[in-house]
């Protein structure tokens, strides 16, 4: 790997919706509200923007998806899918186009509008679609509570231990998404509730799962002399410092080899991205993080494959606090996908949102009134991943943007 | 002399109490319990779990064709015994055919599986009869009707059983009937059917076997016939001058009235306890009857480790829920699932992986001796090795026989379907390879990592006129 994109780029601009069941917008709706909320912190108008990287899992055909509501006028839109990686993925390569040289502002946004499926959780069923339909691969949950029965049973956690572990998980992302504006889930939850809600795919409960929202967030991603210009007399621009995709082939599926107790391409991007970044010690080095966990235990598994815990240890640095919002290494400091919510195309810039506004001191811009500060002291480096698809075969994305010179 | 080279059975793992049928319809009593089919089970994958067992050991290449047998094949038009054939390996040039619409139909592919044998256009002819009959709700079908399956290998070498002659009587006489537009099997009045059905044709058929053969009641060990219901079955055994000890019991009490496939059941039973030598009379009944002597050899000994009826008597679980079983029938409406269904699966891409998915055929590298599944949602074909990247150099490797162990599960009750929580499963097979399969005929609680399964092929939905099979995985219990 020759390149790097290390301080190559920068965000001049960040905007995200509120998530949630937003039953009263659409798709379009969305959009505009994430893009001009960019474009209002960037200080730029629509037409400055060259070209635009627009993600959707399920939302949205072509770039016309984009170009349609904010009237963007002949420039060249790429829709991108990656599952959910996707909003992710188009941050990436709109990055990239700037790098290149190729384009000095260009937008990258996503969107999913879920909440016109008509089903609670994410769409699809006990059905397959059309094909030959000869596997059944089913829902998420019961392909990330197969990680949850395989990591109890190899780090010899009881049930009752295991699901206290990743209770607690969601008990943090509650008590940070109470304190958040925009979060779908505002309410924090007692241990207690955790533990006791149904099961959704044993042993993942209720609370163990993410909520499944509409929403959009956008960047205005630019070349670090025009950042600079542009937040003249503002908060100081925020860089990329290290962007990376990994595709696993499905081995949990094929190999015996694989051990459904981590997810092998998150440690595969992780240790690309820390390259890039030049960190040698992710559990000193990084300041904070939001990753994918679109269930309790993902996140928790996530720990380790980023090497923030010690592989079979993450459960004493989640009970000891270490994750929490006043804790060493903050995770999920908006409430991560558990309470933020997951429209699926718009997570991974969410994620870079909540980044962007603690690395620039603005947390508490969007802090519920009445609420303590949600603001953390001085971080250096943001850490965000997602984990598009299951276990067993994903679409990993792991990134890490910080200030200048760090 | 041609015959049965092997035999195998198959009773689902669920039972249902008579008492507990007639609780939910607030009347007293009941006599034993029937076996009951798994919401996913039909007689398509009946037929192949009881082929299962026969076959255990025998090359399915080796087998001439496929002769299924029942009176509740999934499809009217589209040949179920072909996808029987398929999923258990059977050759491609195997001349398959559905034995259907009476409940003679397993004696009557018995004796034109022999009859093949015997012309030489067919060395072994795999012999199955199952049936899922319905019995509406509250009646008395519902309380005689169980399901479950036989299987016989008919050929000319290492016979076990010498078949050594048959006679058959054809009447349409119509005790019970269903015509094309029937859900429920209809009935004439019990008396007629019994009087002057039941009660005399099959014991004409036995009388004239023993004549054309000149043989008597005492030259049987045993007797096998249907019967619709113990003392029915009792008396027949009477009128056809046989001693009460003469008489095999006929699973009435622990199946049921498997249909088509119960004088086959029957017989499986009666082979698991015979000896070389024994003479053995097999009688059916529906709209006429056949009767068949046998006789058994030594070779009997060599078969004895199929799990046939008696080991599957044995490995069962209390269905204690009437209303479970009316949603497994699909009875009763049900409340509409809040999640869309799918759509129709590909004619065309099921077609395409049938040779690969109906018979679990994964394939093994030949460049490094990995053996994998590849099971992607558009495709089973496996192109480039998992383990050494060699492109397009394997050999078939099917899995559909291995055993293997539990890497990991949940139960799904998010997903929907008939009988939620769905499991899921990652497994390993023995001797290498690795899958995902749903997880059946399991009680929760006693999943655990590590725990041995066994494969087996069922119904994963019926959709738009379409039912489509896939191998699920369940607890090994032997």
């Amino acid at each position: 790997m020759s390149g790097s994109i290390k301080d190559r780029v920068a965000i001049a601009g960040m905007g995200c919706t509120r998530f949630g069941e937003r039953w009263d917008t659409g798709t379009n709706d969305l959009l505009v509200e994430a893009a001009y909320q960019a474009f209002e912190d960037a200080g730029i108008e629509p037409k400055d923007v060259e070209a635009a990287w627009l993600g959707t899992s399920s939302s949205g055909g072509t770039g016309m998806t984009l170009a349609e509501p904010l009237r963007l006028q002949y420039i060249p839109i790429t829709r991108v899918e990656n599952a959910c990686a996707t909003a992710s993925e188009a941050f990436r390569n709109a990055a990239y186009a700037v790098a290149a040289g190729i384009h000095d502002i260009v937008l990258a946004i996503g969107v999913e509008k879920f909440k016109d499926s008509g089903m609670s959780g994410m769409g699809g069923g006990g059905t397959d679609g059309p094909g030959h339909a000869m596997l059944s691969q089913g829902l998420p949950p019961r392909q990330f509570a197969m990680l949850a029965t395989t990591y109890f049973s190899r780090y010899g956690l009881s049930f009752e231990e295991g699901k206290h572990m990743i209770g607690r998980v969601s008990w943090k992302s509650h008590k940070n998404g109470a304190l958040t504006r925009n979060a779908h889930f505002q309410k924090e939850v007692s241990m207690e509730t955790i533990l006791n809600a149904p099961m959704i795919a044993w042993p993942l409960g209720l609370y163990d799962c993410c909520g499944v929202s509409d929403g959009a967030a956008a960047a205005i991603i630019t070349t670090p002399k025009i950042a600079k210009r542009l937040r003249k007399g503002k908060e100081p621009p925020v860089f990329a410092k290290a962007l990376q995709i990994a595709i696993s082939p499905r081995d949990g599926n094929y190999n015996s080899k694989y051990d459904w107790t981590h997810v092998e391409a998150t440690v595969r991007a992780a240790e690309r991205a820390y390259k890039e970044a030049g960190i040698t010690n992710p559990r000193e080095e990084i300041s904070m993080a939001e990753v994918h966990d679109c269930f309790s235990i993902t996140e928790a598994v996530t720990m380790e494959d980023l090497r923030f815990s010690p592989r079979g240890k993450v459960k004493d640095d989640i009970e000891s606090g270490r994750f929490d919002l006043d804790g060493a290494q903050p995770i999920q400091l908006d409430g991560g996908l558990k309470c933020f919510g997951h429209p699926v195309g718009a997570s991974g810039l969410r994620m870079m949102y909540e980044m962007y506004m603690q690395l620039q001191g603005r947390a508490d811009e969007v802090l519920n009134p009445g609420m303590p500060s949600r603001q953390i002291k001085n971080p250096k480096l943001g850490l965000t991943h997602n984990l598009g698809g299951s276990p067993d075969g994903c679409a990993i994305f792991v990134g890490i943007v910080g200030l200048e010179g760090v | 002399m041609a015959g049965i080279v092997s035999y195998g059975a198959y009773i689902p793992y669920y039972r249902l109490p008579r008492s507990v049928i007639n609780k939910a319809w607030g009347r007293g009593g009941g006599r034993g319990e029937k076996a009951v089919a798994g919401f996913d089970e039909d007689s398509i994958t009946m037929s192949i779990a009881a082929g299962l067992d026969c076959l255990k050991r025998t090359d399915p290449k080796t087998v001439d064709a496929l002769f299924l047998a029942t009176t509740t094949a999934p499809y009217k038009e589209r040949q179920n015994s072909t996808i029987a054939a398929t999923a258990l390996d059977l050759r491609r040039d195997a001349r398959n055919a559905d034995f259907a619409n009476c409940l003679r139909a397993g004696t009557t592919a018995l004796l034109s599986a022999l009859d093949a044998v015997n012309a030489g256009s067919l060395k072994s002819v795999l012999v199955t009869a199952a049936d899922t009959r319905l019995g509406g709700a509250s009646g008395e079908n519902e309380q005689a009707f169980g399901d479950g399956s036989a299987a016989f290998l008919l050929g000319n070498k290492g016979v076990a059983v010498e078949i050594e002659g048959s006679y058959t009587l054809s009447d349409d006489l119509a005790d019970y009937w269903r015509a094309h537009e029937d859900t429920f099997v209809r009935a004439w009045e019990d008396r007629f059917g019994r009087d002057e059905g039941y009660m005399k044709i099959p014991a004409e058929a036995a009388a004239g076997v023993m004549k054309k053969y000149n043989l008597a009641p005492k030259d049987f060990a045993k007797v096998c016939f249907y019967g619709a219901n113990s003392r029915a079955h009792a008396a027949l055994g009477g009128e056809m001058k046989f001693k009460p000890e003469q008489i095999q019991e006929p699973l009435l009490d622990t199946v049921g009235n498997t249909g088509a496939a119960l004088p086959l059941m029957i017989l499986v039973a009666a082979l698991e306890n015979a000896k070389a030598g024994d003479r053995i009379l097999l009688v059916s009944w529906g709209n006429g009857s056949d009767a068949i002597v046998l006789r058994v050899t030594e070779q009997i000994e060599k078969i004895r480790d199929r799990r046939g009826i008696k080991r599957h008597l044995d490995i069962k679980r209390t269905l204690d829920n009437y209303g479970r079983y009316l949603r497994w029938r699909e009875m009763v409406p049900l409340d509409p699932p809040t999640r869309h269904e799918g759509g129709l699966a590909s004619m065309a891409a099921q077609w395409r992986e049938h040779a690969t998915a109906l018979p679990l055929y994964g394939v093994k590298c030949k460049q490094c001796g990995t053996p994998q599944l590849f099971q992607s949602a558009s495709s089973t074909h496996a192109r480039i090795c998992l383990e050494c990247f060699a492109k397009d150099n394997f050999e078939p490797y099917r899995f559909a026989d291995k055993r293997a162990k539990l890497v990991s599960f949940s139960h799904d009750y998010l997903g929907g379907g008939i009988d939620p929580p769905t499991t899921a499963a990652i497994i390993d097979f023995d001797g290498g390879g690795r899958g995902a399969f749903n997880m059946v005929d399991r009680d929760p609680d006693e999943c655990q990592v590590g725990i041995g399964v066994e494969m087996t092929f069922r119904k994963l939905r019926y959709l738009l006129g379409s039912h489509t099979y896939v191998w699920k995985c369940k607890p090994v219990r032997d």
